[in-house]
């Protein structure tokens, strides 16, 4: 296609925001512009600038990560697209050792000088703070790979599907919630591409294409009469796949009470169903507090994961280097060391993994230079390991990083962020329909809504999307209000059955805060249906004047 | 160098604006430079320093816009954004709600640059850790911090006569400190925009005095309480609140629906004590004098005497709707009374004094129905005197309806919030009936 005519399709700018121009942003830039790749020969150049300058400045180890990172969305509601943002972030990201202190800086002036200059800005802020005094850096070995490069296997690039394709789609969703009775709906799709450069002093130079995707929805049903409003968002997952992830395929659609997804969405089928949810919400019957038994989908379940599991497993709030931000954890490394710290049931296994084909946290190798790996973090119910990156891997006795450091852009500083982090299938033949037979009084809940959960992770409030009563083994109707407070390890011990591998599906979070300056990681979680006895379940409605 | 002067910056935009042959060009410029560290363990964890540069240029025919952006800044490079922004504007889709663009108009100068601020460099921000660490390692304890600085200036300029400039510095700090044992913690945070004004020794000792304090916490039933919110829990609790934004408001899906249809524009909807407003020339919190827009800002109402004063209009909204534009607010400041923080302990017979709050997130957009938890510090009251610490608790609670519970505000101060990390002007204030629902075992 000539670059006019796909710019023409690709329609860019309708009402373009004037985005400011910092790296977590990104610039705006015309849609073909995405297209384009920086020369390898170029970014190993720079690299061995950078590498040499901290070199000669003193560095014991350095490492460059050259990144231009694109955004893409399209963002609609109802009959209007609200804006097309196609946004570039480019620039190097320079980290130093130098006696014992780390040191950081960045730049977008991508040139032989400006990353000179900011590889001896870099070894000035490590010199300057290693005044301070502290134990020093003990970075565990990392052979060099050499030139390799790795990409996320996509089958559809999504910046090469035109801009008119993604509002099309979006504009069909759109109507269909009106059509089926919706007040408002807002609809996105996002795509994110990292080209990322890696090169260290110890003779990686790593060139990598990672891709994520996320279609979103919102439709609200307001009840005016009543002052009320209910919403119902995408029961979509973000993922690290290609555009192909928005083709529909009936093999990968679990049916029940309302249609779930897994590795292809389709968009319109759920919008629909999501009108007619958002108008039953309105009038769905108000929850009675209580301890119910609880089935939970996976489109909920992956943040309860998230939150609950792969936070508090992460070695750095577990050592306290998250203290003043996201927080520490309930676990310790005398309990990990115990070996029979019981964290859930023994139908607990939890493992993680940043190589799951499809995944958010699938790298080929993680932002400092390492192949990722699977490990089990929860084996049958007991605490068995963490998450390390190089300089935490002497604290778990490990001889090398597990691979999970991540930088939300070249202008951040690389830490350690959770991988993929999943619950196993069970291993005894179970359906989702099989288990809510078993359940005299529960709720089902599929989808994720609101949810807070303490600095050391043991207490926790999670909402939903849609809530289902259960009363004998049947589905009985629609409730409202629903929210479960918990303990993270009463919770996890009442895991009572987890549905066998043909449930399995991610979830994903596209955007999960840590750090400070906060930066933006994006990891898939991984479940079957599950179900937990006897939870505490509240009625969140209140009244305002 | 990513700072550029007025002077500099409006040169360099009126050169852009001369290769524009577009309807309308708008063009943004903006720079940013400063750096941070980060400390766990009394020692620096991590450490950074950012310089960045960009203009953005969007063009527009009709009602058709591109936007391009670039970060060289030679004659050809200039030229050549103007080029692509208009190109893009060309195979644009029309959008009905763009407006075009203001004309030249007037702006106070801001007072949000302090030089000394500006002049910040790894060195000086070295030794203000250092200073933060000393505190925590004289009290015994084990800190986790956070210094940061930037120094930003932002530029505009259109083709129909407007120019605004604005440049400003803050810097912000932030420190956790705990006990070996990990069976006490407590926090302080500190935002301003003249750095003179952060001792990061003083905050780090208060924060030394919560994590002694709060040591030994005992277990009390959840339920209602009189609480007692310092302001960095309070601004926290009522970030979620500050939007006043007209449009969702008007379409039934805000706190500030009116049941029936239209807004609660006049209604009263909290306390006489409360009163909220921006001001972009408060001394203690400057900011902004211009909108995203380009229309100038002044001191707002909000909430006055309790009654919804003002809600923010966008100018397409405004349009719609016949009413005059409305900017939303630059910064927040709420007003108080004259209590200080032990006033308010020593008036209160039973109740929770609520240091920080964490992990604040939404469960009822309808009535800013919101959950969290306290945190680093939570002590009870009784007879006036603080009796011992508490373990940490759930809450569930809107701000609308603790703002009608309003017993005493205290003294305004500048407070930052744990999550957004801006700055806001928020008294300590006492509720009435604040609802917890169940207990933490977190420190």
């Amino acid at each position: 296609m000539k670059r006019r005519n796909f710019i023409y399709l690709s329609g860019v700018g309708a009402g373009a925001l004037m985005l400011p121009n910092l790296p977590s942003f990104g610039s705006p830039i015309d849609p073909a512009q995405a297209l384009e790749q920086v020369d390898v020969r170029i970014k190993k150049e720079l690299a061995d600038v950078a590498l040499n300058t901290a070199k000669s400045k003193g560095a014991s180890y350095a490492d460059i990560r050259i990144g231009r990172y694109l955004n893409q969305a399209v963002i609609t509601r109802e009959t209007r697209v609200l804006n097309v943002a196609n946004a570039e972030s480019y620039g190097v990201g320079i980290r130093v050792l130098v006696n014992g202190c780390w040191g950081f800086a960045c730049t977008n002036t991508v040139t032989k000088d400006g990353v000179a200059k900011t590889a001896e800005r870099a070894v000035a802020v490590a010199k300057a703070n290693a005044k301070i005094g502290g134990p020093p850096v003990q970075l565990a070995p990392q052979k060099g790979y050499g030139e390799v490069s790795w990409k996320t296997p996509i089958e559809k690039n999504a910046f090469e599907v035109p801009i008119k394709e993604k509002v099309d789609l979006l504009m069909a969703v759109n109507g269909a919630a009106l059509a089926g009775g919706a007040s408002f709906v807002n609809s996105t799709i996002l795509a994110i591409n990292e080209q990322k450069y890696f090169a260290s002093t110890d003779g990686s130079y790593i060139d990598q294409d990672i891709h994520r995707l996320y279609p979103n929805f919102s439709v609200t049903k307001i009840d005016p009469a009543k002052g009320a409003f209910e919403t119902r968002a995408a029961l979509s997952s973000p993922v690290g796949m290609g555009y192909e992830y928005l083709t529909p395929s009936e093999a990968e659609k679990m049916q029940g009470v309302v249609t779930r997804y897994r590795n292809r969405y389709d968009m319109l089928e759920d919008v629909k169903n999501a009108a007619k949810n958002a108008t039953e919400k309105v009038s769905a019957k108000s929850v009675e507090p209580g301890k119910y038994d609880l089935v939970l989908d996976p489109s909920h379940l992956w943040l309860t994961i998230h939150e609950s599991v792969a936070h508090p497993t992460e070695l750095d709030r577990v050592l306290g280097y998250e203290a003043n931000y996201a927080g520490t954890s309930f676990l310790s490394l005398d309990k990990l060391k115990s070996g029979n710290f019981k964290f859930g049931s023994t139908n607990m296994n939890v493992v993680a993994d940043k190589n799951q084909k499809g995944s958010l946290g699938a790298v080929g190798y993680d932002d400092e230079g390492v192949k990722p790996k699977q490990w089990e973090i929860v084996k049958d119910g007991t605490l068995v390991n963490f998450q390390a990156i190089r300089d935490q891997a002497h604290m778990l006795g490990l001889k090398e990083s597990q691979g999970c450091c991540y930088a939300q852009t070249w202008a951040d500083v690389q830490f350690q962020r959770m991988p993929n982090v999943s619950l196993m299938p069970g291993k005894t033949p179970l359906s989702v329909a099989e288990m809510i037979k078993k359940v005299e009084k529960g709720i089902y809940i599929v989808g994720n809504g609101s949810f807070s959960i303490d600095q050391q992770r043991y207490n926790f409030q999670f909402g939903g999307q849609l809530f289902y009563e259960i009363k004998n083994g049947q589905i009985v109707g629609m409730l409202n209000d629903v929210a479960y407070q918990a303990t993270n390890q009463e919770f996890w011990n009442s895991l009572a059955a987890v549905c066998d591998e043909r449930d399995y599906r991610l979830g994903g979070a596209f955007n999960d805060g840590k750090g400070q300056p906060s930066q933006s990681n994006a990891v898939s979680h991984g479940s079957s249906t599950s179900l937990f006895k006897g939870v505490n379940v509240i009625n969140t409605k209140r009244r305002i004047g | 160098m990513p700072i550029l002067s007025k002077e500099e910056a409006q040169a360099l935009l009126k050169k852009v604006l001369s290769y524009s042959k577009a309807d309308e060009c708008e063009i943004g410029l903006n720079g940013q430079e400063g750096g941070n560290i980060r400390t766990a363990l009394n020692a620096v964890s991590t450490a950074g320093d950012i310089s960045t540069l960009g203009l953005a240029v969007s063009s527009t025919f009709g009602k058709k816009t591109g936007t391009a952006t670039i970060n060289e800044f030679d004659d050809a490079s200039l030229e050549k954004v103007v080029r692509r922004s208009e190109e893009l504007a060309q195979l644009a889709p029309e959008n009905p709600e763009h407006m075009p663009p203001l004309g030249g108009q007037t702006f106070a100068e801001a007072n949000t640059y302090n030089a000394k601020t500006a002049a910040m460099t790894p060195e000086s921000r070295a030794e203000m850790v250092a200073a933060s660490l000393k505190a925590s390692k004289e009290a015994g304890l084990e800190a986790a911090g956070f210094l940061e600085n930037t120094t930003g200036f932002y530029a505009t300029m259109n083709n129909k006569g407007l120019f605004a400039y604005n440049k400003s510095t803050d810097v912000t700090f932030s420190v956790t400190t705990r006990n070996k044992e990990g069976t006490g913690s407590g926090y302080a945070a500190r935002g301003f925009t003249d750095v003179s004004k952060l001792d990061t020794y003083a905050a780090t000792k208060i924060a030394t005095q919560k994590a002694n304090g709060s040591i030994g916490a005992r277990a009390i039933e959840p339920g209602k309480y009189t609480v007692i919110l310092e302001p960095t829990a309070a601004v926290y609790m009522m970030e979620n609140m500050f939007r006043f934004d007209a449009r969702s408001a008007d379409e039934g899906r805000s706190y500030l629906s009116k049941r029936g249809g239209g807004t609660r524009l006049g209604e009263k909807l909290m306390d006489d004590k409360v009163n909220i407003y921006s001001d972009p020339f408060n001394a203690d919190l400057p900011a902004s004098t211009w909108s995203g827009e380009g229309l100038p800002l002044e001191k707002t109402y909000w909430i006055q005497n309790g009654v919804v004063k003002n809600l923010s209009y966008s100018r397409y909204w405004a349009e719609k709707k016949g009413v005059k534009p409305m900017p939303g607010p630059s910064n927040i400041i709420m007003d108080g009374g004259t209590a200080t923080l032990d006033e308010m302990i020593k008036s209160t017979e039973r109740g929770i004094l609520v240091s920080r709050l964490w992990y604040i997130r939404m469960v009822d957009p309808q009535v800013l129905a919101l959950t969290g938890l306290t945190r680093d510090g939570t002590f009870y009251i009784e007879n006036g005197k603080i009796k011992f610490p508490i373990k940490n608790m759930r809450f569930n609670e809107s701000p609308i309806i603790m703002l009608n519970n309003v017993e005493t505000l205290g003294k305004p101060e500048r407070a930052i919030s744990v999550e957004s990390y801006r700055s806001y002007m928020i008294p300590p204030m006492k509720i009435r009936d604040f609802t917890f629902t169940s207990l933490s075992d977190a420190v």
